[in-house]
């Protein structure tokens, strides 16, 4: 298991590559669809304001 | 019987709100189930290479972030053509939704390669044909953000934005071709030589894996990112209320 991430003495450049991308693409799913969440909250709220 | 009709239905704000609502799953999970498999068979199964050893693996998402780093941008400038020649509200949508996340992939390519070059090459950076070529990608992301911006008018912006999608739109050749018409650090294209492929098969079908596992990430994201700019504008729509179960 250690000689996996040790990946032949390479382990400090392959893991950040992958370790970067990962976070990368995680938040590029999480902020845009807290967005639409947040943009549906303020949109309805909005309609509930000239409702009244 | 028009054969755009379908095409004309899709452009309308309520039914691609609801048709990119299911998208994004029918492309979101597929992406993952790819990225499972092309992390495994590249980080596992895959023999290290004979000549770079375990670094190699590092081309499992440095491939992939290059290659949508050209795909984003050149799905980009035809959607900004559309928008600038049809006034179509959904392509602008496109392209100001889509430049974070080519600018991602283009930072990420970036970063990779230099952590790839330095113990390959014993330097994080050179100023060759396709590094350069590749940065000056991301400065075209990062313009067409800061253009889609710049205008308290959401439309105006998007048509700046779309313009410099479509006239940077030359540097994606450039990029693509660097390695080819200059003299390079950087190797020639491996995957792209179908007739002679270079790489050895358990090597080469996680790396296809990943690299439409990202396109149909890109796609599912790209579903989510519009949904939200398209109800940004239109927050005062009725199709919105309607949507919603409010009207």
């Amino acid at each position: 298991m250690s000689e996996f991430f040790a990946m032949g003495g390479y382990g400090a450049y392959v893991w950040p590559c992958f370790g970067l991308t990962a976070i990368i693409l995680i938040l590029n799913i999480i902020l845009p669809r807290a967005r639409h969440a947040a943009l549906r909250r303020e949109i309805e709220a909005e309609w509930l304001e000239d409702a009244q | 019987m028009s054969n755009w009709v379908w095409f004309h239905r899709l452009a309308s704000p309520p039914s691609f709100y609801r048709t990119a609502g299911k998208l994004q799953w029918w492309f979101g999970v597929p992406a993952a189930l790819l990225m499972a498999y092309g992390l495994y068979g590249g980080l596992v199964l895959a023999p290290a290479d004979y000549q770079q050893g375990e670094a190699f693996r590092i081309i499992y998402v440095h491939v992939p972030s290059a290659w949508l780093s050209l795909f984003v941008y050149t799905s980009m400038a035809v959607a900004g053509g559309v928008a600038l020649i049809w006034r179509m509200k959904l392509a602008e949508i496109y392209v100001t939704a889509a430049a974070p996340l080519g600018a991602s992939f283009t930072a990420l390519a970036l970063v990779t390669g230099m952590l790839w070059g330095k113990p390959m090459w014993g330097t994080y950076w050179v100023w060759d044909a396709r590094l350069t070529s590749e940065l000056i990608l991301l400065f075209l992301y990062l313009g067409v953000m800061a253009l889609g911006g710049a205008w308290d008018d959401p439309r105006r912006g998007a048509r700046a934005a779309s313009v410099l999608a479509v006239v940077g739109v030359i540097n994606v050749p450039i990029v693509h071709y660097s390695v080819e018409w200059w003299n390079s650090l950087h190797q020639g294209p491996t995957v792209t030589k179908f007739d002679q492929p270079s790489i050895a098969a358990e090597m080469l079908w996680p790396l296809l894996a990943m690299a439409l596992g990202f396109t149909l990430y890109f796609a599912a994201v790209q579903c989510t990112r519009m949904r939200a700019a398209l109800i940004d504008r239109d927050r005062d729509a009725r199709w919105l209320k309607q949507a919603w179960g409010r009207a």
